[in-house]
Order: structure tokens, then C-alpha cells, then sequence
């Protein structure tokens, strides 16, 4: 017999002491217990924290993995990446809704189930890729989904499912020095703790090692500033949100080198002073909490974690947070906020989080891979991590290879391998483009596969997907103009509106309605949105747009109506519904786009 | 007049405007630019306009519109703006989204005309009118630019006459148009 709703929120509150800056924690928590956020909910919960119950409700309706109208007592949510529609996810999706009488996005009559779609779950590796009640499935078929409409109509609770469906593959397929680590878990530490907190900073220095995450800040630098800023603590943060589709690196670092990624945490901590570190995790990854949650006790118990830390006299310990399905939540500020239990915005900086983070104290934020890397430096040292990679990137870097290929998965190489040599390790074949780090990276044309993957050509955050000529890279960036449409923010008009103009005139070019002045009407908004947006998302949302249509610009060009201007819609047809009402069908009562 | 031989007679610039799914409040925002209209006749000169009754558009340098597309005969006008004008502006919040007249777009056409005309009590029910005199309305309300190529957005429900004042004679010098701040604003 499950609790009252009362008591179940009394019991989630008391647990995070009514902490509201915990709110994202305790809304999840409340959320798998009661099913939904139900208005009362709402209320209880603002009233246990203290805040107004709009910033509550603000925050809640922010998140799509928050539910503030019923749900359904099974919701199945299909990863929507490009490579999971090349996976065929879509013929798929619509396969289970007519076998549970249903159409995507409306839940059924007896609010039994819903099914959707979501942004990338980081599974393109191994899809169509589902989440049902926001537990990862993987590979999914045929079978699987006739077998899944039978499970739930039966309401076999999730826990009985075929625990094959739940497996996820690490699918490492080239190790390299991070991968291939060979420490012990408190080897890192110790080295460092052996040298002290400055001259560790100094190696980092030395090593040259950039962060993972995307934008490449030189590490040591970033954890100069923090220890030096000024405050009454220190925070590390370790970006685990993996929002970019075709990414899934860090998935396997906190599922197979778990104690390397807290270890880094750790020695950042070391570095800047901290005692605290939050992994921010990204809802989808909430599978992992149990593996995590008893890596970080098995830590504590070696004396890695927790006061005193290796008999001397430092201090750290790491929390577990949880996403609740906001890419832009990726971006620190934005991951900060949603720390604080706000809705995911990101802050105007200066101030940067790492004089003015969480909790307004110096923060460090570092993506996963960057502070497993760490530990490399700490127990090699600055000049030989240096030797690793190429002038300006040391180290190696973890490719996410998804799509046309034969073998995809995790690829480690030393930076400055080239596009073309991972595509041959791969087993690719007539591949027709690469799209690097994601739909906010770079769109990599056939004849663009000598340039290397390092910071001096081509950045990445790891996501490496592969197209064959099969595919058409018209749907590729459409497919990436309706992420960036769903994942915007809204903070500011730029990105807000600009990525639904852009997703609109995509459909419009589907649909055989496009002339070239939509094309040129996209530019525009490239233009516009690259210098206008207040943060990154808005800043690259048309990239992709951009890369195809200079690269692939006559697949673009094939779907145009016509060179003169083209409606948006059919102007006949618009009349339809008039002409059956007024049974007229003369002269007048048709349209053309000619006159 | 200044007589200066560098610069040729001025021909005037031929504007035409009209208002399709609107209220006629941009028209009127516009004629609020009160005396400046003097000024403006001296540079443009009408074509078809609510304001001369022509009820043909010829070639024109200019032409505005006010309200979205709600039915077959916007459709037909806005073909003919756009044939003849080099430059087509939207002006006003109908024209460049659908404003009001768009909030019907939830509802079914079809059960609209039903209810006007044949079930809602209060109402003759005289039936759909089905004359072929009148002009079909469309499924939706559309923005104009989703019928015809429109070059300048001009927004505001309505604009106000300044911003309709600078934006016009922007265009008149060759500039591109730009409101700034103080002219474009949401309430
Ligand atoms: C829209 C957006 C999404 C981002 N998503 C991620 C992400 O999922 N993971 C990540 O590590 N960094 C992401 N970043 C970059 C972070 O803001 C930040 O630069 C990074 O976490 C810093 O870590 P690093 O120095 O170790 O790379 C994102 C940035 C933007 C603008
Ligand atoms: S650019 Fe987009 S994601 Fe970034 S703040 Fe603006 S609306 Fe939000
Ligand atoms: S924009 Fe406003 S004033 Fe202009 S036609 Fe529409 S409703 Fe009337």
C-alpha cells in the first residue's frame, strides 16, 4: 500500500531538510513516488521549502522530465537523434502506438500510457533507443515493441521486463592512455597529495590539458582563478549532463571508470580548495545511481572521500544531482542554476562561475572527461601528459562514432588523428559527411577528411556521427533544427523565436513549398541569431544549417517548388473546408499562386 | 525650391496600400501622421488606396498592407500587390502574424459557419451563404508572408504614426529601414 501523498512528500522533504536549493531532487523524488507533480503537490512542496509557489511551479514546468499533468502510468519516450531515426525509430514508435490504439503525445483514454519522443538519450551506439518511465531501453525491434505493447496492456510492472532490454553496452573500441590508465583507485590522490595542492595546480598547468567539454579552456587556469577567488567555499561540479546528441562518452567513463571521474573530482577539490563536489547527471542517466551512489561509498570506506582524506588533512565528498531533461542545462551557468533548484538559464556573465558560481561561491565546472584526464597528470605529471596529442591539445580525446558505421562506439586517440583514420576504424563506407561534436559542431564534407580532430582544427566534445550517401543531409540538419526548436530556453527573443523560424522553413522546404528566398530568409537568421543569442545554444543553433546548406547545398535546392516565391502552404486546399460547406465549386472557389 | 542641377527632377514614388484581414487601424495610425501628410504628397504620389478609391493596383515603387489573408480575395489582392510593387511591406501585427483576425485559426472552419448560420440560437439562419459573388474564406488565417514574398515587416497593432513616419520615409531616402528604440516597443 503506498503512503498518502502527504506523508510520501514529508518523507522527500525531511530528507533534503526542506532545502529548496534541492528543489530539482526533491521534485524527482516526489515525481517517482506519486507519478505526477499534481497541483497540491506543488503546493506542499513550496510550503516545505519556503519559497512562493510560483518559483516552485516555475521550476517544474521548466523540465521535461516534470510532469505537472498525469502522466500515465507507463511513459515511453523515443530518443529522437538522427542516428535513431537512421535506426528507424520512427516507423518503430508509430508500430507500438497502433498496437496500444494511440497517437504519439496523447495519453490514452484510460491514462494508461503515453508515447513520445525526446532529445538524444545518449544511446545512439546501440538504438532506437526508448526510455520508459525514464529507464533506459536499448536495441529496440520489431519484437521488443510488439512485445512491449503486450507488457504494458498486461501492466507488468517495469522491474519484470526482460532485464536483456535495460543492458547497456560500453562498446569501448580503441583504448588509449585514459582508457588504458592502469592506476588503482587512490594512486592519482596520493600522488598528488605527495606533492601538495600548489605543485599538483602546477602540473595541471604544465600539462596543457583543456577542458572536454566543448569550449576548451585551458584546465589548470580555470582552477588558478577558482582557488584564488575570494569566498566562503569552494565547489567543484562535474558536467555529466551529455546533452549533445551523439554523445555518450561520458556515459561510459561514470559506468566503467567511475573511480577515475570521482578521483578527478576529487583532485580538483584538492587543487581549488573545495570540500564539496556535485556530479550534475542528466536525467536520462538516472539508471547509474545505484552503481555511482555505491562506487562513492566504497571511496568513503578507502578513505578517498570524506574528511581526511588519505590520513591528512583534507576534506572532500561528492553528491549525486540529477537532470531533469534540459539540454541547455549543459551550459555551467545554466547547470549551476538547476543545482540551486531553478529553472535551467544561463546567467550573465561576467560574473563567471569561477569567481561566482554555486551558491554564489567560486565554482569549477569540468566536463567528466577533462577530470578523468586529471588523473593522469597527477600521477604522470604535467610534461609527460604535455607529450601526449599535438601542440596545442595535449592528451587524448574519447570519440562518441555513431551512425553508418560498422563498429560504433567509443574510439580513443591521441589528439590530431584525422577524420579519415577513425572513419576506417570504424569500418565506414561511401561516407558522405561527419558531423562533429554535435549539431551545435561542424558538418564535415568528403573531401574535409584529412583535417584532424584536435583544438587547432576541428574541436569536439566527442560526438562523431556518420552519414553514407545513402542519407540525405537536408534531414540530417533538419532533424537538428527541431532539437535546437525544443531545447532553447526561451530567456531571450534572438534563439527563442529565431530557432521555431528556422525549424518552420525546414518543414517548409519538406513539404515542397520552398523557394529560394527561404534559403536566404535562413541565413539570415544564422546571422542574426549568432550575434543576438545570450548563450551558446543560440550562438551555434544554426550551425548545421550553415554547414549543409554551403556543403550540401543541393539538397536543399532539389526540394525547391520553384525559383519564384512559394507559399507556405497549398492555397486551394485551404478553400476545402468552405467549398464542402458551401458545396461551391465554380471558378471562384479555387486558388492558384498564379493570377 | 533650391534649383541645384546635380540632382534631376524628382519623379514622385507611386504607392499603393490596402487592408485585407485587418480592422482598418493601421490606416488610421497612418493618417495620424496628421500634417507630415503634406510633406509625404510632395514625394509620393497614390495609387490604389482606401485613400483614392482606385480599385486596381498599377506598377508601383511601393505598396503596403494592412491584415493577414483570411479568404480567397485577400489571396487575389495580395497577387496583384505583389505583380506590381517592387517593394511590399506588411504593416501592423495582422499582416505580419495574422493578429486577431488568426485567433479563429483553433477553431474548425467548418463548424464556425455551422454555428453562425445554422445552429447558434439568436442568430438567422438563413444558411452558408453560397453566392459565388462572395469570396470562400480559407481553413486558417495566414500572415501575408506566407503567401507572397513581403520585403519589409513593419510591426505594432497598430504601429504608431511615427514609427509608420520614419519607417516610410526611411524607405523613400533609400535607407533600409530601422525603427529603433523608443519605436519599436510591447506595449
Ligand atoms: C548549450 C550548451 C551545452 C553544453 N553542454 C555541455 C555538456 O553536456 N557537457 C559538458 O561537459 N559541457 C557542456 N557545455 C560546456 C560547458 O558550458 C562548460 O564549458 C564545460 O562544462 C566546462 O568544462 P571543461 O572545461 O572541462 O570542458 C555546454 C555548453 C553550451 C553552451
Ligand atoms: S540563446 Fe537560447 S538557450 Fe541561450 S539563453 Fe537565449 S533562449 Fe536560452
Ligand atoms: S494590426 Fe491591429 S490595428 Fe492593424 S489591422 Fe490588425 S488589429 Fe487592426
Amino acid at each position: 500500500m503506498p503512503d498518502a501523498p502527504e506523508k510520501t512528500i514529508a518523507a522527500v522533504l525531511a530528507r533534503h531538510k526542506g532545502d529548496g536549493t534541492r528543489l530539482m531532487q526533491i521534485l524527482r523524488e516526489v515525481q517517482e513516488e506519486l507519478g505526477w507533480l499534481a497541483p497540491e503537490t506543488i503546493t506542499e512542496i513550496a510550503r516545505g521549502i519556503g519559497w512562493p509557489r510560483a518559483r516552485v511551479e516555475g521550476t517544474a514546468a521548466f523540465y521535461s522530465f516534470f510532469h505537472t499533468r498525469p502522466r500515465g502510468k507507463y511513459c515511453v519516450l523515443w530518443s529522437d537523434n538522427i542516428t535513431d531515426r537512421m535506426l528507424g525509430n520512427r516507423d518503430l514508435m508509430l508500430a507500438l502506438c497502433k498496437k496500444l490504439w494511440l497517437e504519439p503525445a496523447r495519453l490514452s483514454e484510460d491514462g494508461l500510457v503515453s508515447v513520445n519522443t525526446t532529445s538524444c538519450t545518449g544511446m545512439c551506439d546501440q538504438g532506437p533507443a526508448v526510455l520508459v518511465n525514464y529507464r533506459a531501453i536499448t536495441r529496440m525491434t520489431p519484437e521488443r515493441v510488439d512485445q512491449m505493447a503486450e507488457l504494458i496492456r498486461n501492466q507488468v510492472p517495469l522491474d519484470e521486463w526482460p532485464a536483456d532490454w535495460f543492458r547497456v553496452e560500453d562498446n569501448i573500441r580503441r583504448k588509449d592512455a585514459l582508457l588504458d590508465h592502469g592506476l588503482v583507485p587512490g594512486e592519482a590522490l596520493a600522488a598528488a597529495m605527495e606533492k601538495g595542492s600548489k605543485a599538483f595546480l602546477d602540473e595541471v598547468k604544465a600539462s596543457g590539458l583543456r577542458g572536454r567539454g566543448g569550449a576548451g579552456f585551458t584546465t589548470g587556469m580555470k582552477w588558478e582563478i577558482c582557488r584564488d577567488a575570494p569566498g566562503s567555499a569552494h565547489y567543484v561540479v562535474c558536467n555529466a549532463d551529455e546533452g549533445e546528441p551523439g554523445t555518450f562518452k561520458d556515459r561510459v567513463l561514470l559506468t566503467s571508470y567511475a573511480d577515475l571521474v570521482f578521483e578527478g573530482m576529487t583532485l580538483a577539490g584538492y587543487a581549488v580548495g573545495a570540500q564539496k563536489g556535485l556530479l550534475y547527471l542528466r536525467g536520462e542517466y538516472r539508471y547509474m545511481k545505484d552503481a555511482l551512489e555505491a562506487v562513492l561509498a566504497r571511496r568513503r570506506g578507502e578513505k578517498l572521500l570524506g574528511s581526511r582524506i588519505l590520513d591528512k588533512d583534507f576534506t572532500f565528498d561528492i553528491e549525486i544531482h540529477f537532470g531533469a531533461g534540459a539540454y541547455i542545462c549543459g551550459e555551467e551557468s545554466a547547470l549551476i542554476e538547476s543545482l540551486e533548484g531553478k529553472p535551467g538559464r544561463p546567467r550573465i556573465r561576467p560574473p563567471f562561475p569561477v569567481t561566482r558560481g554555486y551558491l554564489d561561491q567560486p565554482t569549477t565546472v569540468n566536463n567528466v572527461e577533462t577530470l578523468a584526464a586529471s588523473c593522469l597528470v597527477a600521477r604522470h605529471g604535467g610534461a609527460w601528459y604535455a607529450k601526449l596529442g599535438t601542440a596545442k591539445s595535449a592528451g587524448t580525446k574519447l570519440m562518441s562514432v555513431s551512425g553508418d558505421v560498422e563498429r560504433p562506439g567509443i574510439y580513443e586517440y591521441p589528439y590530431g588523428v584525422t577524420v579519415a583514420q577513425i572513419l576506417a576504424d570504424a569500418g565506414a563506407r561511401d561516407t558522405q559527411a561527419v558531423q562533429v561534436s554535435g549539431p551545435s559542431g561542424v558538418c564535415v564534407a568528403a573531401e574535409e577528411f584529412g583535417r584532424r580532430i584536435c583544438f587547432e582544427d576541428i574541436p569536439t566534445a566527442g560526438a562523431f556521427m556518420v552519414f553514407d550517401e545513402s542519407r540525405d543531409m537536408f534531414e540530417v540538419a533538419r532533424n537538428f533544427a527541431h532539437f535546437f526548436a525544443h531545447e532553447s530556453c526561451g530567456f531571450c527573443t534572438p534563439c527563442r523565436v529565431g530557432t521555431q523560424v528556422v525549424a518552420r522553413l525546414m518543414d517548409k522546404l519538406a513539404e515542397n513549398h520552398g523557394s529560394p528566398y527561404d534559403i536566404d530568409e535562413m541565413f539570415k537568421m544564422h546571422r542574426l541569431m549568432q550575434g543576438a543569442s545570450h548563450c551558446g545554444l543560440g550562438n551555434s543553433a544554426c550551425n548545421p544549417l550553415f554547414d549543409t546548406l554551403n556543403k550540401f547545398r543541393p539538397a536543399y535546392e532539389r526540394r525547391l517548388k520553384s525559383l519564384e516565391y512559394e507559399p507556405a502552404f497549398d492555397l486551394d486546399a485551404a478553400l476545402s473546408q468552405a467549398r464542402q460547406m458551401t458545396r461551391r465549386d465554380d471558378a471562384g472557389a479555387h486558388l492558384s499562386n498564379e493570377d | 525650391m533650391n534649383a541645384n542641377t546635380a540632382t534631376p527632377a524628382k519623379t514622385k514614388l507611386r504607392v499603393a496600400t490596402t487592408s485585407l484581414a485587418g480592422c482598418f487601424g493601421c490606416h488610421m495610425s497612418f493618417l495620424d501622421i496628421d500634417e507630415r501628410i503634406l510633406q509625404l504628397v510632395e514625394l509620393v504620389e497614390f495609387d490604389r488606396s482606401p485613400i483614392t478609391d482606385i480599385k486596381h493596383c498599377g506598377p508601383c515603387d511601393l505598396g503596403i498592407i494592412e491584415g493577414g489573408v483570411c479568404n480567397a480575395e485577400n489571396v487575389h489582392v495580395l497577387h496583384e500587390f505583389r505583380k506590381n510593387c517592387k517593394i511590399l511591406v506588411a504593416m501592423g501585427a495582422c499582416a505580419v502574424n495574422g493578429g486577431l483576425p488568426a485567433q479563429r485559426n483553433h477553431l474548425d472552419l467548418r463548424d464556425i459557419l455551422e454555428e453562425v448560420y445554422q445552429t447558434e440560437p439568436g442568430l438567422t439562419h438563413g444558411g452558408i451563404p453560397n453566392d459565388p459573388e462572395l469570396p470562400l474564406p480559407l481553413n486558417k488565417v495566414h500572415p501575408i508572408h506566407e503567401v507572397v514574398k513581403i520585403d519589409y515587416f513593419l510591426p505594432g497593432c497598430p504601429p504608431p504614426a511615427d514609427a509608420i513616419w520614419k519607417f516610410l520615409t526611411d524607405l523613400l531616402a533609400g535607407r533600409t529601414p530601422h525603427l529603433g528604440h523608443g519605436l519599436l516597443h510591447y506595449d
